[in-house]
């Protein structure tokens, strides 16, 4: 028994992107959530299964249950960090798989733009972390960097050469923040926050709300014409806290997306878009290699001569992602939305042409946990 | 006199085992015998085969940098008058792998591999604040 192809997405929304004017976290769920299944041509009357993930509250399913009036009778807040998303879309397919509900809706928001830049997070510091000063998530990225380079001798030209692709993709939008070309000579004159990452090594702080809405793939085809399906999902971890993270420089990443791909019956060359979390530049070239986009050390080198820009390689964060594009505490919400996008060809000028299959990957704090989703506008391949 | 107190460290039961054993300057790891596990943080179970009798074990203290990072912002207010600090994975020589701070040294006088030892701070009351030097013991890795 499988979930492969079981079930899809029939709706998707974001909004808020870069700064809310004047929602709070709950209250950009709760819209992204209603807008999510208009898009759906479902009512929250239909809702029995309710998924999130938060940094903001310590029960929020129950926060955004009580937020939409609704009683689900399926309910998930399975905490990841930033790949939460992308591992409920598993659960959730198993949840209609099994008739604990036929409606799931997966919902994440957050208003860390507009709390002045603060990273919002309840997550408690081991103790033997906690006395020394090191700033989450950054100060790991730092280390990892660091290693990387002494390893495999990255550069950070490399690392800026990604923040300039995704910047290129971002500028393919209609909503790019930032919209203007970026040059890697910007990256490396931009303030070094940690060594040896620069403050444009580093993903945007935005504000944001997203959801999606799966059923049944029987009943998806009744609601819309080009429903998304959900062809395998996989999962994985390595550690918590960044001292026992047992390779700085290789994850448990590739396993996850193994797991997703056998499920789905698909290769990485069979892959049109990819939606890789894009954190830091170092971590998205520690994610490409583990991935298997490359081999482990020469991250740095694959996204060099714009093989990951617009008309490269590889359609890597075709929005721009977190790097360029949004990056509200969490970003695997908006890897899916944006993946759903490209499978319904309604990316506009950034559409991947006849895109069928996309790989969406998350990790969660700092490359500790990690959750793969393979999409297809195909309910088989 | 610091007016910001330092973000609490509340350890709890195996934790607060290692806090206090620092107070008394040594670094102490876990040692299965039964399947010679080192194991780091203090554990009530081993990772290798489940025996809850694990031998808490003293460091040398010597290590070699696993990696490191200098951070040109604070985590927390308390830690603004130290900025820039650079922040280091040290591996010991019994096998385990800690968090600390570089002191007696900067970013550019270190490299991953170089040899440090451990250094034990005990300018605050309550707690005693793990750091390390490069090693003064012809011990390079």
């Amino acid at each position: 028994m499988s979930i492969r192809g079981s079930a899809a997405i029939v709706g998707a929304a974001q909004l808020d992107t870069f700064k809310s004017p004047g929602r709070s976290p709950v209250g950009l769920m709760s819209v992204a959530v209603t807008r999510a299944l208009a898009d759906a041509g479902l009512t929250l009357a239909d809702v029995d299964g309710l998924f999130t993930a938060s940094s903001y509250y310590a029960f929020p399913t129950l926060t955004l249950a009580e937020n939409l009036g609704i009683h689900p009778r399926h309910m998930d807040s399975t905490a990841l960090g930033g790949c939460s998303f992308i591992a409920q879309l598993g659960h959730a397919a198993a949840a209609i798989q099994a008739g604990l509900c036929d409606v799931a809706v997966i919902a994440y928001g957050s208003t860390q733009r507009s709390d002045a830049g603060k990273l919002v997070s309840m997550a408690e510091s081991s103790a033997y972390e906690q006395p020394y000063g090191l700033i989450h998530p950054i100060g790991a990225f730092g280390m990892v960097a660091q290693r990387h380079m002494a390893q495999y001798g990255t550069t950070s030209e490399q690392m800026a050469q990604y923040a300039v692709a995704a910047r290129e993709w971002a500028l393919l939008t209609d909503d790019a923040p930032y919209p203007t070309p970026l040059t890697v000579e910007e990256v490396l004159d931009s303030p070094m926050i940690v060594s040896p990452l620069h403050k444009l090594d580093c993903c945007l702080v935005t504000d944001g709300g997203a959801a999606v809405v799966l059923t049944s793939a029987e009943r998806a085809r009744d609601l819309r014409p080009n429903p998304v399906y959900l062809l395998g999902t996989g999962e994985a971890i390595n550690h918590r806290n960044i001292s026992q993270m047992p390779d700085l420089t290789a994850t448990e990443a590739g396993r996850s997306s193994k797991r997703a791909l056998d499920m789905a019956g698909v290769t990485l060359q069979e892959v049109d878009t990819a939606h890789v979390y894009d954190a830091f530049t170092i971590s998205l070239l520690v994610l490409l290699e583990d991935l298997g986009f490359c081999e482990k050390g020469e991250g740095g080198a694959f996204v060099e001569g714009g093989r990951v820009a617009p008309g490269g390689q590889l359609a890597l964060n075709t929005n721009g992602a977190g790097l360029a594009q949004v990056h509200p505490g969490m970003l695997g919400m908006f890897l899916i939305v944006e993946a759903v996008q490209q499978l319904r060809g309604d990316a506009g000028r950034r559409q991947i042409p006849d895109a069928k299959v996309s790989l969406v990957h998350g990790m969660g704090l700092t490359l500790a946990a990690h959750a793969t989703a393979i999409l297809s506008n195909k309910p088989h391949l | 006199m610091a007016l910001i107190n330092r973000p609490p460290v509340t350890p709890r039961g195996e934790e607060a085992v290692y806090f206090e054993r620092l107070k008394h300057n040594e670094l102490v790891y876990h040692y299965c015998d039964a399947c010679d596990r080192v194991l780091f943080p203090l554990r009530q179970v081993c990772t290798g085969c489940a025996s809850e009798n694990l031998t808490l074990k003293v460091s040398s203290g010597q290590g070699s940098v696993h990696s490191f990072t200098t951070q040109y912002r604070a985590s927390h207010p308390f830690f603004t008058d130290s900025v820039p600090y650079t922040l280091l994975l040290v591996d010991l020589e019994e096998g385990f792998r800690v968090l600390a701070n570089l002191v007696e040294a900067v970013e550019s006088d270190i490299a991953i591999g170089s040899a440090v030892e451990a250094v034990f701070d005990d300018s605050e009351e309550d707690l005693t604040v793990l750091r390390f030097k490069p090693a003064t013991k012809g011990v390079n890795a």
